[in-house]
């Protein structure tokens, strides 16, 4: 029997949320068809299909019913964010393996929609990082430095053949975010490595304008109330500080604060990401700590650790803390002197 | 203007109001046969006090109240008892309650009624009175007037505020009161400032009611003393006691405490017009403002007596049209399904509902929670709604309870808003029904502990001090020398009595550490106990973190 209310807000519910969210994601899709190529809605396509396949497995194997679960969307914003995180065109069984372990294992083998203490998606990137770092790093080049164009024919071919009429090299191009960690290494000065072809306006070449996009997607998700301002701020203003800082403390062989934020997946981060209210903190102040934390964290990773990007990482290890921020950072209660820890 | 303070959160809902607005409030024609619990509001319900076969007037008392929350009932008609019985009542729980089954005699023959010099008694006398006319708060909680009367140990209490908000959707009675008897109602007002000595009276009235505002504000200037109408924004539940002290004054109830802890009491205004006409007229709590609305060919506002059939009610409203799916007492934000049409109109029931599918769906099903947080941005009372349902969810009440479940409310903003539909507030009244069983429980048991060492207690008590003046008074004969020293028979009792001193010492040392010393180990015990699984339950909860046994 189900007491009151016997009313429910109209044009709310998971499904919703979720189609919000894949609109979103359009015009940073649309940005990087047009400066990378259409191979993106390739990579788009089959990692949703794939993804499909999974949920529906795992629907079957824990004997739910799929129609309500397929259809709630979720499985899409995860294949989409992956399918944004790794390169595009690397070959299927890629994909295979990392979705594998985004919606297997991240998501059903912790129960599920709504149980992941992981954001899925981030653990298949993770998971493929690790794994396989040579070919995470062939992101397609932009168009204006790339010597060969592929089409979307010459996508799917390399998408499921593993290798197309046409070489790696010819449209593949080491990242911003590589060039500045090999560049760096060499020993190279921030003036040379950032009169590299690569760089654009204020980050790398067509990614910047990707980022843009992201980052109006965002904007549109945060106008509609879909999540609140704090993650994506807290991100950010964390990012866009520690840089300056990690500049300020040397400036020759560090990326200033704009770099950062437009570079890489940190506008996809901080609005699609970091986001996700499951693995997230849910309190004001814990959404703040999580996502601030999360920006210094990713900074770090770029600036001193061994990966080119510290996105994925950056979120995971906060996915760890969350329920541990969120015991600390209870907001007061109505009649209450004040909020802190959960109550005795 | 006085300033507003928001309250934190809230949703906009569907207000059909104007559906039961159109007319004005109407009389219902006089019924053959009332049926009137006896137990209309918490607290203890009111005894009998007529049996079958007595004639009784309106207006008698035929419930007279009893302990501290109680109120009285009265007939609302002239007739005869046919019955005491147990019948259907409109309650959550559909259960039957005690009723008094009156067969009116068409006369609607009244006691003598007679207002009573309220500025000049002594309050504690007017309380009874207000007590022994059976007021009661009619927003909802239908909490004793009388007691709410009461300064406690404040001087006085220098905040009224009047509720006039009605926030739920639907709900059209105290709007139209105070449309049609603004005036009375500020008369009610000014017994209840004149009884807890206020100086500050303010009425909340939502901005959806432009009409109940000017008609307020008009007798507001034409009233012997200040009061203010105050048009809070439309935001559900900007009728919540505490949502609209805070609207009106900035200030909090602290949690657990009565809001004559700062200062301010809240009533509603249907209880204000109820005041005037108990205290000025004389009057007990015979009928009430009921709306009727939905799907039904008239709807509107009706004075109904209580003890009215709702299946009465609903037909002078032109009855049921054909698809209604069943019925809401109260708002469909906080209202309860009607089981049994059968059940009375009871100083609680301020509207019904009549339910048809275009309008209130069929719940969607549930899916699981995504912690997005609507909930609690939606939650009035600050909390973190889906952290209560985890834990509810998981039958972990020790943790819903230090997530403050006892500050909710039961609004049903958040389940309005949940993106999942999950119904929470099912949730939440479970698990507080659950945490109150048990705990009710363990009073019973204490008290059945406490009973019991007592009794022991008592008995030894009783049984050493009858062998401590056997014996003193034997010493006393036999010092006296009454009893020969040879008497067989005297040796014998003088046996009898040494051997019951004896025991009487042995008693003492035996009961004096069970019955004193004991005690409180014994309950100290049972704390720990219950601690120890307290304790166990949550660290089980905390060690696998967010439990996997919801779906997917
Ligand atoms: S609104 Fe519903 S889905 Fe969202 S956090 Fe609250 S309970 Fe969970
Ligand atoms: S029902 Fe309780 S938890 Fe839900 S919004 Fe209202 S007060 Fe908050």
């Amino acid at each position: 029997m189900n007491g009151s209310p016997y009313t429910q807000s109209a044009n709310n519910s998971v499904r919703i949320t979720m189609i919000k969210v894949l609109v979103a994601l359009i015009p940073g899709i649309a940005a990087h068809a047009w400066f990378f190529g259409p191979g993106i809605w390739v990579s788009l396509i089959v990692c949703s299909l794939i993804a499909i396949f999974y949920e529906s497995l795992a629907l079957v194997m824990r004997g739910y019913p799929q129609k309500p679960f397929l259809s709630d969307g979720s499985v899409i914003v995860t294949a989409w964010l992956f399918a944004l995180s790794v390169p595009t065109l690397a070959p299927i069984w890629l994909y295979a393996v990392g979705l594998l372990f985004a919606v297997l294992v991240a998501k059903h083998l912790y129960g599920g929609l709504g149980q992941n203490p992981f954001n899925p998606a981030m653990v298949g990137y993770a998971v493929l990082i690790v794994s396989f770092p040579t070919y995470m790093t062939q992101w397609p080049a932009p168009l204006q430095l790339a010597t060969h164009m592929p089409s979307l024919a010459n996508a799917v071919d390399m998408v499921f053949a593993g290798s197309g009429s046409i070489s790696i090299d010819a449209y593949t191009l080491a990242t911003p975010l590589d060039t500045l960690k090999t560049l760096g290494r060499a020993g190279q000065s921030g003036t040379e490595i950032f009169n590299q072809p690569i760089f654009g306006l204020i980050a790398g070449k067509g990614g910047e304008w990707v980022a843009a996009a992201y980052l109006l997607g965002g904007l549109l998700l945060l106008g509609n109330r879909v999540f609140t301002w704090h993650v994506p701020i807290a991100y950010l203003a964390s990012v866009a500080l520690t840089a300056t800082l990690v500049q300020a403390i040397d400036p020759s062989q560090h990326a200033n604060a704009w770099f950062h934020l437009f570079s890489g997946g940190v506008m996809l981060g901080a609005f699609f990401i970091a986001t996700d209210p499951v693995s997230g903190s849910t309190t004001p102040l814990g959404k703040l700590i999580f996502a601030g934390v999360a920006g210094f964290i990713t900074v770090m990773i770029r600036d001193y650790g061994g990966y080119p990007d510290g996105v994925a990482f950056s979120i995971l290890l906060m996915n760890i803390a969350a329920p541990f921020i969120d015991t600390y950072t209870q907001p007061r209660v109505f009649g209450h002197a004040k909020g802190g820890k959960v109550g005795k | 203007m006085r300033a507003i303070h928001p309250f934190h959160g809230g949703v906009h809902l569907a207000e059909h109001k104007t559906e039961s607005t159109g007319t004005a409030i109407g009389w219902m024609s006089l019924l053959p046969r009332y049926v009137v619990p006896l137990s209309q509001h918490i607290g203890q319900p009111a005894i009998p006090v007529v049996k079958p076969g007595d004639r009784v007037l309106r207006g008698q008392m035929i419930g007279r109240p009893t302990g501290t929350i109680s109120t009285a009932v009265h007939a609302p008609t002239s007739g005869i008892v046919s019955a005491v019985e147990m019948h259907p009542v409109a309650h959550p729980s559909g259960l039957t309650g005690l009723c008094v089954v009156i067969e009116s005699d068409g006369a609607d023959r009244a006691v003598e009624m007679s207002g009573i010099d309220w500025r000049n008694l002594d309050p504690a006398e007017v309380q009874a009175h207000v007590r022994d006319l059976g007021l009661a708060g009619l927003g909802g909680a239908v909490f004793p007037s009388a007691i709410k009367l009461q300064r406690g140990n404040a001087a006085r209490i220098p905040t009224l505020i009047l509720n006039g908000s009605e926030c739920e959707p639907w709900i059209t009675c105290d709007d139209m009161l105070m449309r049609e008897r603004a005036d009375a109602t500020l008369r009610g007002a000014a017994m209840m400032r004149h009884l807890l000595g206020a100086d500050t009276v303010l009425v909340g009235i939502e901005d959806n009611k432009p009409q109940a505002i000017a008609a307020m504000t008009e007798a507001a200037r034409q009233a012997p003393f200040p009061v203010e109408i105050v048009a809070v924004p439309t935001l559900y539940p900007s009728g919540g006691a505490k949502q609209l002290t805070r609207l009106l004054t900035g200030l909090d109830n602290p949690t657990g405490k009565l809001s004559t802890e700062i200062g301010v009491q809240v009533f509603n205004v249907g209880t204000a017009y109820s005041m005037y006409r108990a205290l000025e007229l004389g009057e007990p709590m015979i009928s009430r403002v009921v709306t009727v609305t939905g799907h039904v060919p008239r709807p509107g506002n009706f004075e109904a007596r209580i003890g009215t059939p709702l299946r009465d009610l609903l037909a002078a409203a032109g009855g049921d049209l054909p698809g209604t799916t069943g019925h809401i007492i109260g708002g469909p934000m906080m209202g309860f399904d009607l089981d049994d049409a059968r059940a009375p109109v009871v100083k609680a029931v301020n509207c019904i509902i009549a339910k048809r599918v275009e309008q209130f769906p069929p719940a969607a099903p549930a899916m699981p929670c995504i912690r997005c947080g609507q909930c609690a941005q939606a939650c009035p009372a600050e909390l973190q709604p889906f952290e209560l349902y985890w834990y509810a969810k998981a039958k972990d009440f020790e943790k819903t309870r230090r997530y403050n479940l006892f500050d909710c409310i039961e609004c049903g903003c958040c389940s309005y808003v949940c993106p999942s539909h999950i119904p929470l507030v099912d949730y939440y009244r479970f698990a507080k029904s659950e945490i109150r069983a048990h705990e009710l429980d363990a009073q019973a048991s204490q008290a059945a502990r406490e009973r019991h060492d007592f009794r022991t207690f008592r008995l030894e008590r009783e049984k050493r001090e009858k062998a401590e003046k056997l014996a003193q008074k034997a010493t006393t004969r036999l010092d006296s020398g009454a009893v020969a020293e040879d008497d067989p028979a005297a040796a014998k009792k003088k046996a009898i009595l040494q051997a019951a001193i004896e025991r009487a010492a042995k008693a003492k040392v035996a009961t004096t550490p069970q019955n004193t010393d004991n005690l409180s180990p014994t309950v100290q015990r049972e704390i720990d106990a219950i601690e120890a699984r307290r304790q166990a339950a949550p660290d089980d909860a905390a060690a696998t973190g967010r439990q996997p046994t919801e779906a997917p």
